[in-house]
C-alpha cells in the first residue's frame, strides 16, 4: 500500500513535466521559420490558395487554440503528416520504433555489461593498473564522436577484417524478417526459433550497438567506481570486514547492491542519452529506426517528424525516470517503507 | 598463559604527503580472559586504530610498521588472510561507534545477524534464525520477531546498538572490541547499553576492550584501564588504583576533568591539545602540555616502570618524584 502510494505520487509528479515538454515542443515548431502551409500548397500556389490552405490547417487560429488542437491530436494518436513520405507520422514512427528500441537496448546492455564490472574493478583496485586502464578506455569512449567510432568500426571490422556484415540495415540481404511479435528482430527470432534470422540480426546489430554502447560505457563505469569507492569506505562495509564476512560477500553483495542504487539512475539517464544519440549511429549504419527518420526529416525540413521525434525522446526520458524511481522503491527499503 | 590478547610494540603509521602520521607508537597492552579493559584518551589518540590493528584491518595508506598481536598464543600477524577472516567476528568481534550507519541499510537486521551465524558457525538458515531471535531477546529488544524483519532505518539509535551487540555476541567471541559503543546515544540509553555489555560479558565470559574517551564510563564497568595519549600508552592500572593514585600527569589531569556531583571542585581543562602526529618529535609526546616536563622528556621516551603491583606508567617526572618521597 505504501509502495502503491509512492508509485502514484511519482506518476503524478511526471505529469507536469510532460505538460512542459509538450508546450516547449509545440512552441519550438511554432516559432521556427517556414510556413507548413506553403510546403503543402507547393511553390506555385496563389496567395488566395495559400490563405485557404492556412485556414484548412488551422494556422490562422490563435496560439492557445493551435496548441490545444496539437495536444488533443497527440491523444488521438495524430502526430501530423510527413511531407516527404506522405504518411501519418504516427504510422512511420510505429514502424521504425522497434528498430530503435532494439539498438538502444542492446547498447545499454553493452554499456552495463562492460561498464559495471569495469567500475567495480577500478574501485576495488583503486589507483592500480586496472583502474588506469579503465579510465583510459572510458575517456576514449566518451571523447570519440559516435559517427567517427561507427565509421572506424565499419572500416576495421567490415572492410579490413571482414568480421562484420555490410552496414546496411537490420538483416543481411536475402534474410526474411521473423514473424512480428515485439518487432525486435532478435527477440522475435528467438521466440519463433528462427536461427538463421537470429544470427543475421545479431550480426547486423553488433557494430551499431557496439558504437553506441561504447559512448555509454564511461558514464556507467565512472558512476559505479565513485559510488563503490564511497561505499567501500562506509561504516557498514568496515563493520562487515570486522565481522569476518568473506570478501566476495562484502564486495559483491553488500557494497555492490548498495552501489546499484545510483547505477540505476545513471542507466536511466544513459538510456535517454542513447535515445537522442542514436540518430547519428542509425544514419551511419542505415538503421531503419526513428533516429534515422528524424535526420532525414531534418535534412528535408519536414517539421512534423522532427517535432514528434523531440516529443518522443522527451517523453521517453520522463518515462524512464519514472521507471527508475519505481526501481528505487523496489531496491531500497528506506524508500519502500517511509 | 593467562593473557588472552597480547599486543607488543605495536606501531601503526598512516602515510600522507607531508610524511607519516604516527597514529600508534610502540604500544604494549594485554587483555586477560573475561576482563573488561578500558582504553581511554582524547580524540585522535589512536584508540580506534588500535582495535582495527588487532583485527588486522589497517588498510593503505595505513601500515603496521612494527609489533605483534598474539591472541590465545597465536601470532595474528602471521596467519593467512583466510584464517584471519575466520577469527574476525567469530573469536574477536567488534561493536562500532556508529550503530546507525554500521548496519547495512538494505538488509533486515535479523538477516544481518543470522548470516553471520551461517558464515561463522555453519548453521542452517532455520537454526541461524532461531539463534538470531535468541540473541535479540538477550539484548532485550522488544518484539524480536517483528524487529528482526525491519531495516536499520526503522530502528532507533539505541536499538541499532543493541542489534550491533547481538550481532557481535551471536558467535560467542572471546574478545569484544567495543569502540565508543555509547557515543551518540542518550545518557539513559548509554547507561543501559553499558549495563548490558557488563552483564553479557559476565554471562558469556567474553573479554571486552572498551574504547572510550569517557572516564565516567570506565569507572562504571572496567576492571583495568589503559590511558593513551597521542598514540602512546602512558599508564595502565586496575581501575580503582588508577582513579585513586594516578601516576602520570596526563592521567591526573584526566581524572581532575571528570565532573563530580558529590564534591565541589573546579573542573580543570587539560592545557594544549594532542600534538600533531605527523613526524612527531622523539621523547614523551605529552611533554609539550606537561607541568613536570624536563629536558630529557623532550629527548628520549620514558620507559614503562612499575608504580605499584599491576600499575605501570611511562613518565620520567614520576620516577624522579618517587625517588624523593
Amino acid at each position: 500500500m505504501v509502495f502503491f502510494n509512492y508509485v502514484a505520487r511519482r506518476f503524478a509528479l511526471a505529469l507536469p513535466t510532460l505538460f512542459g515538454v509538450s508546450v516547449i515542443c509545440f512552441t519550438l515548431t511554432y516559432l521556427l521559420p517556414g510556413n507548413p502551409a506553403m510546403v503543402k500548397a507547393g511553390p506555385f500556389a496563389t496567395p488566395e490558395h495559400l490563405a485557404e490552405m492556412e485556414r484548412q490547417m488551422g494556422l490562422d487560429r490563435p496560439f492557445p487554440e493551435q496548441y490545444y488542437r496539437y495536444v488533443s491530436g497527440i491523444f488521438k494518436g495524430d502526430l501530423g503528416e510527413s511531407a516527404s513520405t506522405g504518411r501519418p507520422v504516427s504510422q512511420d514512427f510505429l514502424q521504425r520504433l522497434p528498430a530503435t528500441l532494439e539498438l538502444n537496448l542492446a547498447s545499454l546492455l553493452i554499456a552495463i555489461v562492460i561498464g559495471l564490472p569495469l567500475g567495480v574493478l577500478s574501485a576495488v583496485h583503486r589507483d592500480t593498473l586496472v583502474d588506469h586502464i579503465g579510465r583510459v578506455v572510458g575517456i576514449m569512449g566518451v571523447a570519440m564522436p559516435s559517427f567517427l567510432t561507427g565509421l572506424l568500426f565499419v572500416y576495421v571490422f567490415f572492410y579490413m577484417l571482414d568480421l562484420a556484415p555490410s552496414p546496411l540495415g537490420r538483416l543481411g540481404s536475402g534474410i526474411e524478417p521473423p514473424a512480428h511479435v515485439t518487432g525486435l528482430y532478435v527477440i522475435d527470432s528467438l521466440i519463433t526459433g528462427n536461427w538463421t534470422t537470429l544470427r543475421s540480426s545479431l550480426h547486423q546489430l553488433m557494430l551499431p550497438a557496439g558504437t553506441l554502447g561504447l559512448s555509454a560505457i564511461a558514464p556507467v563505469a565512472r558512476m559505479v567506481r565513485s559510488t563503490m569507492l564511497e561505499i567501500l569506505e562506509s561504516d557498514y562495509i568496515k563493520a562487515a570486514w570486522a565481522a569476518g564476512l568473506p570478501r566476495r560477500t562484502v564486495i559483491y553483495r553488500d557494497a555492490l547492491r548498495n552501489a546499484l542504487i545510483p547505477v540505476i539512475t545513471i542507466s536511466g539517464i544513459v538510456f535517454g542519452f542513447l535515445m537522442a544519440g542514436n540518430a547519428v549511429v542509425e544514419s551511419v549504419f542505415s538503421w531503419p529506426g526513428i533516429g534515422n527518420y528524424a535526420v532525414t526529416a531534418l535534412l528535408t525540413k519536414d517539421s512534423a517528424p522532427i517535432q514528434s521525434f523531440i516529443l518522443f525522446v522527451a517523453v521517453t526520458c520522463v518515462m524512464v525516470n519514472l521507471a527508475v524511481d519505481i526501481a528505487y522503491g523496489l531496491i531500497d527499503p528506506r524508500i519502500r517503507f517511509s | 598463559m593467562t593473557e588472552m590478547l597480547e599486543i607488543s610494540d605495536l606501531t601503526v603509521h598512516f602515510q600522507i604527503n607531508q610524511g607519516a602520521i604516527e597514529a600508534v607508537d610502540h604500544i604494549n597492552l594485554t587483555i586477560r580472559r573475561g576482563e573488561i579493559l578500558g582504553l581511554v584518551g582524547e580524540s585522535g589518540s589512536g584508540k580506534s586504530v588500535t582495535s582495527f590493528a588487532i583485527l588486522r584491518l589497517i588498510r593503505p595508506p595505513g601500515r603496521v610498521v612494527s609489533g605483534s598481536v598474539h591472541f590465545d598464543g597465536i601470532d595474528l600477524g602471521s596467519l593467512p588472510e583466510e584464517q584471519m577472516r575466520r577469527m574476525r567476528g567469530a573469536k574477536i568481534a567488534m561493536v562500532s561507534q556508529t550503530p546507525r550507519t554500521a548496519l547495512n541499510p538494505l538488509l533486515t537486521v535479523g538477516r544481518q545477524i543470522s548470516r553471520l551465524l551461517m558464515v561463522h558457525a555453519g548453521l542452517s538458515t532455520r537454526e541461524a534464525e532461531k539463534r538470531m531471535l535468541e540473541m535479540l531477546r538477550l539484548v532485550r529488544i522488544p518484539a524480536p520477531e517483528k524487529r528482526a524483519n525491519q531495516y536499520p532505518h526503522q530502528l532507533s539509535g539505541g536499538m541499532c546498538q543493541r542489534v550491533m551487540i547481538a550481532m557481535a555476541l551471536a558467535t560467542s567471541p572471546q574478545l569484544l572490541l567495543a569502540d565508543e559503543p555509547t557515543t551518540g546515544l542518550d545518557v539513559s540509553i548509554a547507561a543501559k547499553i553499558l549495563d548490558l555489555l557488563r552483564e553479557l560479558s559476565a554471562k558469556t565470559g567474553a573479554a571486552i576492550m572498551l574504547v572510550t574517551h569517557d572516564l565516567g564510563v570506565v569507572a562504571d564497568i572496567c576492571d583495568r584501564v589503559a590511558v593513551m595519549h597521542a598514540g602512546q600508552v602512558v599508564e595502565c592500572a586496575p581501575v580503582r588504583e588508577l582513579f585513586h593514585n594516578p601516576a602520570h600527569p596526563y592521567t591526573k589531569a584526566l581524572v581532575r576533568s571528570i565532573p563530580r556531583v558529590d564534591r565541589d571542585v573546579v573542573l580543570e581543562p587539560i592545557p594544549g591539545s594532542v600534538p600533531s602526529l605527523v613526524n612527531p618529535p622523539s621523547g614523551c609526546r605529552y611533554a609539550g602540555r606537561c607541568e613536570w616536563a624536563m629536558d630529557r622528556c623532550r629527548v628520549s621516551r620514558p620507559p614503562m616502570v612499575e608504580a605499584a603491583p599491576g600499575h605501570v606508567v611511562a613518565c620520567y617526572g614520576f620516577e624522579e618524584r618517587r625517588g624523593t618521597c
